[in-house]
């Protein structure tokens, strides 16, 4: 397995009023391709942050971060931006699609920023949301949408791009149990594909789709747990009911 | 992003929210129809004085020879007399010129009053305005007949007793009778054969340009418009407009040999052309040209200013968006592009309506008034691009606050 994520003594501080908030304080961290990581941390352990600069939202204070193979801790903000384009694909807990566009324009719209032709762009977004299993809801804007056919709506567009890596925050903070589940079953196929996952959440029951739990406390990797189990409460099949 | 996305993007947006982008263009909507209106009638105006006006007054590449200005705003009662004592123009004097001129022109010369017609029942129509011209005089003005024919140099060095109508004179006189060959008694005395009548002409300020009479010069109508051998104005038209300055020259020369001028002593005529008559039309434009782009300015700085603060409305309520456009990978630039055609598809947008309605005012202002309202394609343009010009302007701002936005803080917002 090739390595998709490699950090070195990853630090994050930033000034709050006369303070200085050392957000992360060194974090080693080693993700290979295919892997399905659970970030997991109370609030304020620096989850977020981590999640940042790994979706290359932010830079780090100091530290190193290859993705991919190719170092990004110092890069400029159109080159982040290209990665974020090309590498990342984020799903957020509130969904974040644009509300006015409809489904198929939300799924295309980093294909826009990739410059890609009208037609191609168009092509690509119809696919992927069948494969999501929203054929049948291209033209809806996300108002005619129940919660977890947005969600689906925002994983077709996490990864309209083939991106490195899918980046969910909370990705089910919004939905109920159900749904969320629906949703993990998901995410679980998507692994299956060969997709690398790393969903940031609070909740152990999402957690445990991960095959990796990483668990932040103060800025710092507390406890990295690599199981077999996860495995066995996801059972194969039905993923994209 | 390419610009025709932008467009599109900009297009949907503006529709999504069509009251408020609908007072934010219509500052730009009215600057933008101020100038089209405004320049409109201003060129409307400027072609009616100098087709229609400076035409029928002075002629189009004519030079008027006259003893004294036909028209003058001098009130110096010294200055008349010493206009009043100038030595008159004679059929000499036209004669001369035409001998003396090394350019190719037509030269006629016209004396005109005001009389009575009478047709052979007894039929009076007064304050006919009646001229004794040679021949040319009508190729100089552009002058034909709607019927009948116009008389010739051999009529005219006879002094024939035939006569040209307006239109509304021959229709005063004879309703609907047919005039040619019919009679009218000039000044109630001399008769006259009718020849032909004159097309329509229309009026100017009010004045009809269709109730006069025209006669050749020698006939008897010179009785009733000068002494013997006297005319009002000598006309010369030249063919190239280039030319009229050194003929206007060579006349200003032969009158002053004519008249025994001395190189101190200054001209006892006047020689007028078209553009004298048009100055005091230019100077009025001038002030119009610099009061109105002053108030379409006003119109648009605070059409800018309301664009401006609806584009910045428009950033903050969508800085989550914007946080999400950078998260799925578009550039500071492609936002900064966003805000900016957005912007400037919402003025350029007011600027269409703007130039449609200018043009329907425009239109309005033709129908009530004599004036043409004419428009040159280029003010479109200009308005369409001054427009989209306050756009981007007004954008500046509200897009470089959007594509300063970090990412993380922008997906944060509420």
């Amino acid at each position: 397995m090739s390595e998709i994520i490699r950090t070195e003594g990853l630090r994050k501080e930033y000034e709050l009023g006369a303070e200085t908030v050392r957000a992360l304080r060194g974090v080693d961290l080693v993700i290979e391709r295919n892997e399905y990581v659970a970030i997991m941390g109370p609030s304020g352990s620096g989850k977020s942050t981590l999640m940042n600069l790994i979706g290359c939202l932010d830079t780090p204070t100091s530290g190193e971060y290859w993705l991919n193979g190719q170092p990004v801790a110092k890069r400029t903000d159109d080159e982040l931006a290209r990665i974020r384009n090309r590498e990342i694909g984020f799903v957020f807990q509130t969904f974040n699609l644009l509300p006015r566009a409809t489904s198929l324009h939300n799924v295309e719209l980093p294909l826009i920023y990739a410059g890609l032709p009208t037609k191609e762009r168009r092509g690509r977004a119809v696919a992927m949301l069948g494969k999501v299993g929203l054929g049948d809801r291209m033209d809806h804007s996300p108002a005619q949408l129940s919660g977890g056919q947005r969600q689906r709506v925002a994983i077709a567009r996490a990864l309209i791009n083939h991106p490195a890596i899918l980046l969910a925050d909370e990705p089910t903070g919004n939905l109920d149990s159900t749904t969320s589940e629906d949703i993990m079953r998901l995410f679980d196929a998507l692994h299956r594909d060969g997709q690398t996952i790393i969903v940031v959440t609070h909740e152990p029951d999402i957690a445990r789709h991960a095959r990796r739990e990483i668990t932040l406390r103060d800025g710092v990797i507390s406890a990295d747990v690599r199981s077999e189990r996860a495995s066995a409460t996801a059972p194969a099949g039905a993923a994209t009911g | 992003m390419s610009i025709l996305d932008g467009i599109r993007l900009a297009l949907r947006q503006i529709w999504a929210q069509k009251l408020k982008s609908f007072f934010g263009l219509i500052g730009v909507l009215i600057g933008s129809m101020f100038l089209i209106t405004v320049v409109s009638v201003v060129e409307g105006m400027n072609r009616y004085m100098e087709e229609d006006f400076a035409r029928t007054i002075y002629g189009l590449n004519t030079i008027t020879l006259r003893r004294m200005p036909s028209v003058s705003f001098e009130n110096d009662p010294d200055l008349w007399r010493s206009w009043q004592s100038r030595p008159r123009l004679r059929h000499e004097d036209a004669e001369a010129i035409d001998d003396r001129l090394s350019i190719p022109a037509l030269i006629a010369v016209e004396s005109s009053n005001g009389s009575t017609l009478q047709n052979a029942e007894g039929l009076k129509v007064g304050n006919v305005w009646i001229s004794a011209v040679t021949p040319n005089f009508f190729r100089i003005r552009n002058y034909d007949v709607a019927r009948g024919r116009l008389f010739g140099p051999a009529e005219s060095r006879v002094g024939a007793r035939v006569i040209v109508l307006g239109h509304e004179t021959a229709e005063k006189l004879f309703g609907s009778r047919d005039p040619i060959g019919r009679t009218v008694r000039v000044g109630g005395r001399e008769p006259f054969r009718v020849i032909g009548v004159l097309e329509k002409q229309g009026n100017l300020f009010g004045f009809s340009l269709d109730n006069r009479a025209v006669a050749p010069a020698r006939s008897a109508m010179s009785r009733f418009v000068n002494p013997p051998g006297v005319v009002d104005e000598i006309l010369i038209r030249t063919d190239d407009s280039k030319l009229l300055d050194e003929a206007a020259l060579q006349v200003e020369a032969v009158m002053r040999t004519r008249h025994g001028l001395r190189p101190s002593e200054p001209n006892d005529f006047v020689i007028q052309t078209a553009e004298d008559s048009m100055s005091f039309w230019t100077r009025i434009r001038t002030i119009l040209l610099i009061a109105f782009p002053f108030l379409v300015g006003i119109a648009l700085v605070v059409g800018g200013m309301v664009i401006m603060n609806i584009m910045l409305v428009s950033v903050t309520e969508r800085t989550r968006e914007i946080g999400v456009r950078l998260a799925i990978g578009a550039r500071k630039r492609d936002i900064l592009m966003q805000v900016l055609v957005e912007s400037a598809t919402l003025s350029g947008l007011g600027a269409m309506l703007g130039i449609v309605v200018g043009i329907l005012l425009a239109k309005v202002v033709e129908a009530v008034s004599p004036l043409p309202a004419t428009l040159a394609p280029v003010w479109i343009v200009v308005a369409a691009g001054v427009g989209i010009g306050v756009g981007v302007i007004a954008g500046l701002y509200p897009a470089s606050r959007a594509a300063s936005l970090d990412p993380v803080v922008a997906l944060r917002a509420e």
